[in-house]
């Protein structure tokens, strides 16, 4: 078994004509947690699409836990997917089931496991991210970060062994941060699973995550641990460490000389 | 010359986006008829959403059949007084509602009521992901969502159909002999000895499953293709609305031709 439970070899991606990701070299070994960083619209969710075999890339090698994503048929991809969790930006519970049927929904999908084992394991997920007292509430009972951590208990319950995470901590208040970062890193290290994050939080994620990537229009802009990005004099590292407006991604949208626009004369 | 290019091609890029968009909605049906296996395997998917396609469309069916009927009982009857026939109210009634107006009436009421709440619900589940995670959770959307309404829908509609036609029916006959006075054993007997079951009863039952069928198609592939935003939903929903009333009386022409030809 191979120590690498994701190997990312020259990837790209194209959205029609347009290229998205291009040259990508990643890889995440067990039990680490990996975040991919980058200004919005940069390509980091296609990327994280593309490891969850929600995309097919356009070119290069693409294997999760050795199987190569870009020749699956429909059938082998649902069986790898068996292996992966996700959580979604805003957690995507399904409105109409409660906390514990939301979080029993893969087990009971694919697993004839009898109703008193779902019950216990639902409750054991729902105890993990602390909220077996809330297994009875509905989806819209629940705080933003509530529903994020029933999502995650969620996407835990078949014991997977890669865990992707879209914008954990987007729209979260410090507590409710806090408390998803560490339970990101805590369930990484008891559950030996890998855990890719995409998120823009650069100080929560310098403070839990093992390896940092950069992705900037398209390419990977920088990589290393925390420590070596917060040493950084890269330009496009220290402004986006220090969320500095200025430096190499301009504060400005790409637009015509103000002054004509506005009409003054010269 | 530009202008003129410029509108050819807009043209021909409207075709060939419908067109599109008419393999895409062909494809998808495809895909829910061959998905339907688990749902018939695990029923109580579809029961759940009979209940919520079906029976809570009840009121609103039950409510109008009956202002139906008794509207037809009314103008009915002041037209066959002319004729001196008012004993044939019954067949009027029945003929009229067992063939036309209650498949008609109710799959546009049906349409409007469950078929657009059907878009909103699958349009809002895309928007906010819900889709998306039952695909990363190794499970196929249109096998566990799209396909049980689907069937929960048309298993409704020729019951809410046949809900409809008996509710007129008795508006008929409450405005047509409780109210105005037709021979209550006339009105009856007529009725009975007029409509057959295979030609009339029959055929509507038909017509009521091929209009449910067109309107959960068109209000699910909306839902699932709607853009992922208010908007986007919003205009499906409207969109269910329309284009399934539209299909139920094109629908409705073709089939009455074929079924009612004068003999």
């Amino acid at each position: 078994m191979s120590d690498n439970l994701i190997e990312i070899h020259d990837l790209s991606f194209a959205y029609g004509k347009r290229l998205v990701l291009k040259g990508i070299d990643l890889t995440a070994r067990r039990g680490q947690v990996i975040a991919i960083m980058g200004i919005s619209g940069g390509g980091k969710t296609t990327l994280l699409r593309l490891i969850g075999g929600s995309l097919k890339p356009t070119s290069g090698v693409l294997k999760v836990d050795g199987v190569d994503m870009s020749g699956l048929d429909r059938d082998a991809l649902y069986q790898l997917r068996r292996r992966m969790g996700m959580l979604f930006q805003f957690g995507a519970l399904f409105t109409d089931m409660s906390v514990f049927d939301n979080v029993a929904f893969p087990l009971r999908e694919h697993s004839d496991l009898p109703e008193e084992m779902v019950r216990d394991l639902v409750l054991m997920k729902l105890n993990a991210v602390g909220l077996r007292g809330a297994h009875d509430l509905m989806p819209s009972e629940l705080s933003g970060g509530m529903a994020r951590r029933v999502a995650l208990a969620r996407a835990i319950a078949l014991e997977p062994s890669l865990i992707l995470y879209d914008e954990p901590f987007a729209g979260l208040d410090p507590i409710s941060l806090g408390v998803t970062g560490n339970l990101i890193r805590r369930l990484t290290d008891t559950l030996g699973v890998t855990s890719i994050v995409v998120t823009h939080d650069i100080q929560e994620s310098l403070r839990m995550v093992d390896y940092v990537y950069f992705v900037s229009e398209g390419v990977i802009a920088a990589q290393g641990t925390p420590d070596e990005l917060r040493a950084s004099t890269e330009p496009f590292v220290h402004q986006f460490v220090h969320g500095e407006e200025n430096g190499p991604v301009p504060f400005h949208y790409p637009a015509p000389p103000y002054a004509d626009e506005l009409e003054l004369a010269a | 010359m530009n202008g003129l290019l410029d509108s050819l091609r807009g043209i021909g890029a409207r075709v060939i986006d419908s067109i599109w968009r008419m393999g895409v909605a062909t494809r998808f049906f495809l895909m829910i008829l061959l998905q339907s296996g688990q749902s018939f395997r695990r029923f109580h998917l579809i029961i759940r959403e009979i209940y919520s396609a079906g029976v809570l469309s009840l009121i609103i069916i039950l409510v109008s059949g009956l202002f139906v009927g008794m509207v037809l009982g009314l103008q009915g009857y002041e037209t066959l007084q002319t004729y001196g026939s008012e004993e044939a109210l019954g067949v009027l009634v029945a003929l009229s509602l067992v063939r036309e107006l209650g498949p008609v009436v109710a799959a546009l009421l049906f349409a409007s009521r469950a078929g657009s709440a059907i878009t909103a619900e699958i349009g809002l589940m895309k928007a906010t992901e819900q889709l998306a995670a039952m695909e990363m959770m190794a499970v196929d959307p249109v096998a566990r969502v799209v396909a049980p309404r689907f069937w929960g829908a048309v298993i409704s509609m020729p019951i809410l159909a046949a809900l409809f036609s008996a509710m007129g029916i008795l508006g008929g006959y409450l405005v047509g002999v409780v109210l105005i006075g037709v021979d209550e054993g006339a009105f009856w007997s007529q009725m009975q000895a007029a409509v057959d079951f295979r030609e009339d009863v029959l055929n509507g039952v038909l017509k009521s499953v091929v209009f449910g069928v067109a309107v959960t198609a068109i209000a699910l592939f909306e839902g699932y293709d709607a853009p992922p935003t208010a908007e986007g939903v919003s205009r499906a929903t409207t969109r269910t609305v329309v284009t399934s009333s539209l299909a139920i009386l094109a629908l409705d022409f073709i089939l009455t031709a074929f079924m009612f030809r004068g003999v």
